[in-house]
């Protein structure tokens, strides 16, 4: 494996079966009764979180302690950052502190990649801007696999704020490489102008949702919304909100995914979300075995 | 250097005189004194110091209508001093200084202060802009006909459009008044909104948010519009879209009294210099798309775009060390511009005596500068010009406080052997 996960981009079919593969040992072990394997004992993880994040940051941290890692945990409100430092220089201090890996997220898209140059250790993306959020992608492959069985071929709609989603971006490359049909569900404002050939869109749910296996409703982000993009949350969730009647329309084995935090009553309903069909807490167990994978095979740990 | 200086036997290009060709240039005490045309013999006298030029271009000063000096107030970046200095390296005679200081040169006394400080410690001529409204802020005419007394030569917003089109049609009617351009940004900021490239696939691919070339467009259709209801005099500086140069196209045929420029990083580069978020790539109007490359050489090739300027904007190391999202605008650019423009003057795009017109004679005539010649008995302003001579441009090959340019590391042809101001011989090599 490389040296960095920077995103879906960079890698290939082979690459990302090889991380779900590994992905699928660790859940066996994240069964068992020990849940903690020594495969990282003695290697350095810092958590470098400059936006606030609850579920990747723990799930990540969860991931490095099963892995018998040590951990060090960086977030804005208790770093140098607010009295002024660059972003280099506080990376920089943490490499001399011998950090092994590096797990960023950051507000501004490519920190990561220009990171990656300065920084001796692994550099993982937890999520850049709106660019990129591979583990993301890669635990929700994993999830689909699980229910699904077989990616290729699938039909699955993601619907909502793809526009500022880098959970739709980097899935949306991760499910093309592993061969799924893609629809994205939007209002014209939440799209991209620039959206590869292969993707059908739809500005009406019913319409795109038809026949769906799997269904990814995206966070609306309102912390990205600086200008206007729909009249009110009122009228997103008569036109886009995920509901049971809605849910009905597609496939009836479909299933219902969300990367969190969820806006309930915006992007979905109670409902929806509680439903059986609802696989939404199975991302974030499943977040935990991906992340132990990334982390092992990135680390120059891939003995085959 | 008060003795009499011969630039003996070079390719002297003089558009305005209709000169083409082999000849040598007397100068004496800081003007030129006398042309001679064709080969002459190399004289030997103790008072004369000779200057062989031969295999290289003798043209007249050039001249950059678009420099940012950043003194005063940022001089971490830039100082009058440094900036000068670069320009000499990169074969400027004279640069115009763009009022986005701290202070702002939107006032006679800072306008002054950039004359007597370029005076004191600059190395070629400094011609201030001043700016067209108080503080840039886009609402009340700054004191332009005070400073247009104290030396300033044009006035701009630069960095900034005035967005209120009755602010800008007040300025192009008062442009009227004071005999001096006004040098648009053309930017619709609220189409821009955050953008940090230009719009398109790549800037979906690297998840970096877009500035449509609409939003240039948009402001150079308004401008035109405003120029043709005031006849002010407009002049819309760094243009870089394909659309852009049809509107301006367009509204000269239609007799609207225009000019415009383009920078050496619209007709070299596209986006894709970007890479891998490579911050010494970001610059404001964004590097656009092959297609725009082609139209900004057609637009130079047929008279379109009136001038070459620079838009040197030099920035501190540390400030595009940040996050791309953080890091500022602009390129480095007095030095590479001679390079890279005649680097289209290979491809054919242009002619020597064009890139003379575009970086000497148009400047000086949209400024009233008196200049862009080599008339007897004016300044002795020469660029002397080696077209073949390549480096590699690294950070000691600028001396330019601002090293941010993409095409550090590339190897570069042609190059300033030697610039000189009112007489005064700087050696480039």
């Amino acid at each position: 494996m490389k040296k960095d996960l920077l995103g879906i981009k960079q890698l290939n079919e082979e690459e990302i079966l090889n991380i779900l593969t590994t992905a699928s040992s660790f859940k066996d072990v994240l069964q068992r009764d020990i849940k903690k394997v020594p495969a990282l004992r003695g290697k350095t993880v810092v958590n470098l979180f400059f936006e606030p994040s609850t579920r990747t940051r723990t799930s990540f941290e969860l991931a490095e302690k099963r892995l018998s890692t040590d951990v060090l945990n960086f977030s804005i409100p208790t770093s140098s950052v607010v009295k002024g430092e660059s972003l280099l220089d506080t990376v920089k201090t943490m490499q001399s502190y011998g950090a092994d890996y590096i797990v960023i997220r950051h507000q501004c898209s490519g920190v990561p990649h220009r990171l990656s140059r300065f920084v001796k250790g692994s550099v993982i993306n937890a999520g850049d801007g709106i660019n990129e959020h591979p583990t993301q992608a890669l635990l929700d492959a994993f999830t689909i696999k699980e229910k699904k069985g077989e990616i290729k071929g699938l039909n699955i709609a993601i619907i909502g704020d793809i526009v500022h989603s880098r959970v739709a971006r980097s899935n949306t490359l991760c499910l093309l490489k592993l061969g799924a049909n893609i629809r994205y569900i939007a209002p014209a404002t939440l799209l991209p102008n620039y959206i590869p050939q292969e993707i059908k869109t739809f500005y009406n749910i019913d319409e795109g949702i038809k026949d769906a296996d799997v269904i990814m409703a995206l966070r609306v982000q309102k912390e990205r919304m600086d200008k206007a993009f729909f009249p009110s949350e009122r009228e997103y969730f008569k036109l886009y909100g995920l509901t049971p009647d809605r849910l009905q329309k597609a496939d009836s084995q479909a299933i219902v995914m969300h990367p969190g935090p969820m806006n309930r009553g915006i992007e979905i309903s109670s409902d929806v979300a509680d439903s059986n069909q609802s696989v939404i807490l199975d991302q974030v167990t499943n977040g935990i075995a991906v992340r132990m994978a990334v982390l092992y095979l990135f680390g120059g740990n891939d003995n085959g | 250097m008060d003795n009499s200086l011969l630039v003996y036997n070079g390719h002297i290009v003089d558009p305005i005189q209709d000169i083409d060709g082999i000849g040598s240039i007397l100068i004496e005490k800081g003007k030129i004194k006398e042309i001679y045309q064709g080969k002459i013999k190399k004289p030997v006298n103790k008072n004369l110091t000779v200057i062989d030029v031969s295999g290289c271009y003798i043209l007249p000063g050039l001249i950059d209508m678009h420099t940012h000096l950043r003194e005063p107030g940022y001089e971490h970046k830039e100082t009058i001093h440094t900036g000068t200095k670069a320009a000499i390296h990169g074969g400027f005679t004279s640069l115009c200084c763009m009022p986005n200081t701290l202070p702002i040169n939107d006032n006679a006394t800072v306008t002054s202060f950039i004359i007597r400080k370029a005076y004191q410690e600059g190395f070629c001529k400094v011609y201030p802009i001043g700016a067209i409204t108080k503080g840039q802020q886009g609402q009340e005419l700054a004191e332009m006909g005070l400073m247009r007394e104290a030396g300033a030569v044009a006035f701009s917003d630069d960095g900034k459009p005035v967005m209120n089109s009755l602010v800008m049609r007040r300025a192009l009617e008062y442009s009227k008044t004071i005999d001096c351009p006004i040098i648009s940004h053309a930017e619709d900021i609220n189409l821009s909104a955050n953008g940090l490239m230009n719009e398109g696939e790549l800037s979906y691919r690297l998840g970096l948010a877009g500035i449509p070339k609409e939003s240039e467009e948009i402001m150079v259709a308004r401008d035109v519009l405003l120029a043709k209801l005031t006849k002010g005099r407009l002049h819309i500086a760094h243009v870089s879209t394909k659309k852009s140069v049809s509107i301006i196209r367009r509204a000269k045929e239609e007799g609207v009294m225009i000019t415009a420029e383009t920078c050496p990083h619209y007709f070299s580069l596209t986006e894709d210099a970007i890479k891998d978020y490579d911050t010494n790539a970001k610059v404001n109007p964004p590097l656009r798309t092959l297609e725009d490359v082609e139209a900004i050489k057609d637009g130079l090739k047929d008279g379109t775009i009136d001038v070459i300027a620079t838009d040197h904007a030099p920035h501190h190391k540390d400030e595009k060390l940040l996050e791309f999202d953080k890091a500022p605008f602009g390129i480095s650019g007095l030095e590479t511009a001679v390079s890279l423009s005649l680097k289209i003057v290979k491809e054919g795009v242009l002619s020597i005596s064009d890139i003379v017109l575009k970086m000497s004679v148009n400047p000086s005539a949209i400024l009233k500068l008196n200049a862009g010649n080599l008339k007897v008995g004016s300044d002795a302003d020469l660029t002397i010009l080696n077209t073949e001579k390549e480096f590699i441009l690294t950070e000691d090959e600028i001396f330019s406080k601002g090293k941010n340019t993409p095409l550090l590391g590339s190897k570069l042809t042609g190059k300033a052997l030697f610039t000189i101001v009112r007489g005064k011989v700087y050696n480039n090599d």
